[in-house]
């Protein structure tokens, strides 16, 4: 469809949303990622069942454990979509990446990341 | 006779005895327990002086009960395997009855969950079954738990409570005779509301012949308020609060709900008095002891029996 | 198994505040199978307090390492090249780990990363409770193969207690009545009368109550 969406969003493809680990989320904070969200399956259409539900109780543990680490928990989202729905995709980045410009740079030191 | 106590006599004289209830204070207010006492005095055979009730801490129970001692009634001591290991129990009913308390009822005790202090260390060396056996042993066999003999001993009337309410409602009688078993020469019930199931309760108790072995005493707690009931439906375990109890309540007028209350309680034991295998009543009027002679009066039960 | 919870994060940071060298020490024993202390959880707790670190500017030096278990000498010994180069060695294996860690590399300091909790199974995969007590003589064939000492909550042997509804305990409409599943089990397997048996006091000696306890085989020992 060549609809837009910001070059800040690097996709990183799995072959379904469940097989995203807790510490994938982690590292990719470690190593300077301003904001990280996951985009799955609609409820209830999971090819594989529940691998959407199981991504979306990996990312609240994570958002637990920046909290306690004193970062922003909004720094990282779960998100469901159609892989059909093109606009949706684009609208998410845009949404997400609004949302990370506002809160600014991760407080994780950019310059020391890997 | 194995204590000679006012309730015992009572009881072996075959008079439908009446028990009562006072929870000592959250301090060592002893005024405050002599106050409550005095409402209690000569209406009642024996008052319970219950022990860190409902885990919260308060006046212990064996002080509290040398208070009443000292104001001429009979206390009911009551103690939880919650807070004291088998070498405290033992050691505090020695102490109790060489200050002359005579009744003695053994109980397992509300978690310290819900209560004062919840962070507090568990104890339960003991449960009120096998306590019941260790006090028997001490009165019978004169002995300690490690067979050693005793230099003196209790001579006491043995309690227990019973809970027809509790689940699984086919082990409750079960358990009762265990604590029949155990050295129970008298059982306290929960307070009833459903008054069903507490016949139920008693016919399985009186056709395995419990009754004859020990003296059951069937708890009586009246109704202050709409409010109250509903609290205790909810929020009390083992308590059965039938809904017809609750819509009578709800059928007065909100001050004239206690009184409602009242005219239950005096009910229920008109009909206990009747019913095969109950031997007495416990009035639990906790926190509203000045309206227990209402309700004893009320029931035909003054005055007690005086009995050598 | 042996079943433990993750520490708060804020207190393992506390811990290693001031110790620039981090070791994150797992074990692939009972703290790998209730997923809180195997290599997985190392590699989540290390991502975590590096994240910390660099969040404060701080160089982020935490190390992950995983034993086949903490509670044996031969396992242990593993650190020996490594120990004294960390300024904190932060154990997540049972209580025990961090003991042996700690005595056998005296100089070095040794944290407990989790809270080790209770004996027990898996329920199902993420769920574990609590089935043991250890209390050193085991009579769960008399209660239809459950244990009243470590699922009551008064441990009584001659229960249920007054506070049984609806299947729960008094303290939790969380927490199941082992006694009220005791008696359903023994009148399902038609051994209802055995509970009318009156179960004398229990010797607490073989427990922990009696002090800290050792097993002895003479005929394995060196």
């Amino acid at each position: 469809m060549r609809l837009q969406y910001p070059t800040d969003v690097r996709v990183i493809q799995l072959p379904c949303s469940g097989r995203v680990d807790i510490l994938h989320l982690l590292k990719a904070f470690e190593d300077g990622a301003d904001g990280v969200y996951v985009a799955g399956c609609m409820e209830g259409d999971c090819h594989f069942l529940t691998g959407n539900y199981k991504a979306r109780r990996k990312v609240e543990y994570v958002k637990k454990v920046l909290d306690s680490l004193g970062i922003e928990p909004e720094r990282i989202e779960m998100y469901n979509m159609s892989s059909a729905e093109g606009p949706r995709f684009a609208q998410v980045a845009n949404e997400f990446t609004e949302r990370i410009r506002e809160l600014g740079p991760s407080p994780v030191a950019a310059d020391q990341a890997a | 006779m194995k204590a000679g106590s006012n309730l015992e006599k009572v009881l072996a004289a075959g008079h439908f005895a009446v028990t009562g209830e006072l929870g000592p204070p959250q301090g060592n207010n002893a005024e405050e327990v002599r106050h409550k006492a005095g409402f209690l005095k000569g209406i009642v055979e024996s008052v319970n002086i219950t022990d860190n009730q409902t885990a919260v801490v308060r006046m212990s129970s064996w002080a509290a009960c040398k208070i009443l001692i000292d104001q001429g009634l009979e206390p009911n001591y009551q103690m939880v395997c919650r807070d004291r290991n088998r070498l405290a129990l033992m050691s505090d009913i020695l102490g109790a009855t060489a200050l002359g308390i005579k009744n003695v009822l053994c109980l397992s005790g509300d978690h310290q969950r819900f209560g004062s202090h919840p962070e507090s260390k568990n104890v339960y060396d003991l449960d009120s079954v096998q306590l019941l056996a260790a006090f028997k042993k001490m009165r019978d066999e004169k002995k300690f738990l490690n067979e050693k003999d005793l230099d003196g001993a209790p001579e006491i009337f043995i309690g227990a409570a019973s809970n027809p309410f509790a689940d699984p409602f086919e082990f409750r009688v079960t358990r009762l005779a265990k604590k029949i078993a155990a050295g129970a020469d008298f059982i306290q019930t929960q307070c009833i509301y459903n008054m069903d199931k507490f016949r139920e309760f008693m016919k399985r108790a009186v056709d395995k012949g419990l009754h004859e072995k020990c003296a059951i005493l069937a708890g009586v707690t009246p109704m202050k308020s709409v409010g109250m009931a509903n609290y205790m439906a909810k929020f009390v375990p083992g308590m059965d609060v039938p809904a017809e109890v609750v819509k009578r309540l709800k059928g007065v007028d909100k001050k004239d709900q206690g009184a409602e209350g009242i005219k239950m309680a005096i009910e229920q034991i008109e009909e206990f008095k009747d019913m095969e295998g109950v031997a007495g009543v416990h009035v639990m009027a906790i926190e509203w002891e000045h309206r227990a002679k209402e309700i004893i009066e009320g029931a035909g039960l003054l005055p007690r029996p005086k009995v050598d | 198994m042996i079943v433990g919870d993750t520490k708060p994060l804020e207190e393992i940071l506390a811990m290693i505040e001031g110790r620039p060298k981090v070791l994150v020490l797992g074990c692939r024993g009972c703290v790998t199978v209730c997923n809180v202390g195997g290599e997985k959880e190392v590699g989540i707790l290390a991502t975590a307090l590096r994240i910390a670190r660099k969040k404060n500017r701080q160089e982020p030096s935490i190390d992950e390492m995983t034993l086949e278990r903490q509670c044996d000498p031969e396992y242990i010994e593993e650190l020996a090249e490594v120990a004294e180069n960390y300024d904190a060695i932060v154990s997540i294996a049972c209580g025990v780990g961090p003991q042996f860690v700690a005595e056998r590399y005296p100089g070095v300091a040794v944290f407990p990363g989790i809270n080790t909790t209770f004996i027990g199974g898996a329920l199902e995969h993420g769920v574990w409770a609590e089935r043991c007590q250890s209390c050193g003589n085991c009579l769960v064939h008399n209660f239809g193969g459950l244990c009243p000492i470590a699922r009551c909550s008064k441990s009584l042997m001659n229960g249920p207690c007054g506070g049984s509804a609806g299947g729960n305990c008094e303290i939790s409409p969380d927490v199941p009545c082992v006694w009220d599943q005791i008696v359903k089990k023994m009148e399902a397997m038609g051994r209802l009368e055995e509970l009318e048996r009156v179960w004398p006091d229990k010797n607490w000696l073989t427990a922990r109550d009696g002090g800290p306890r050792q097993r002895v085989r003479e005929d394995l020992k060196q």
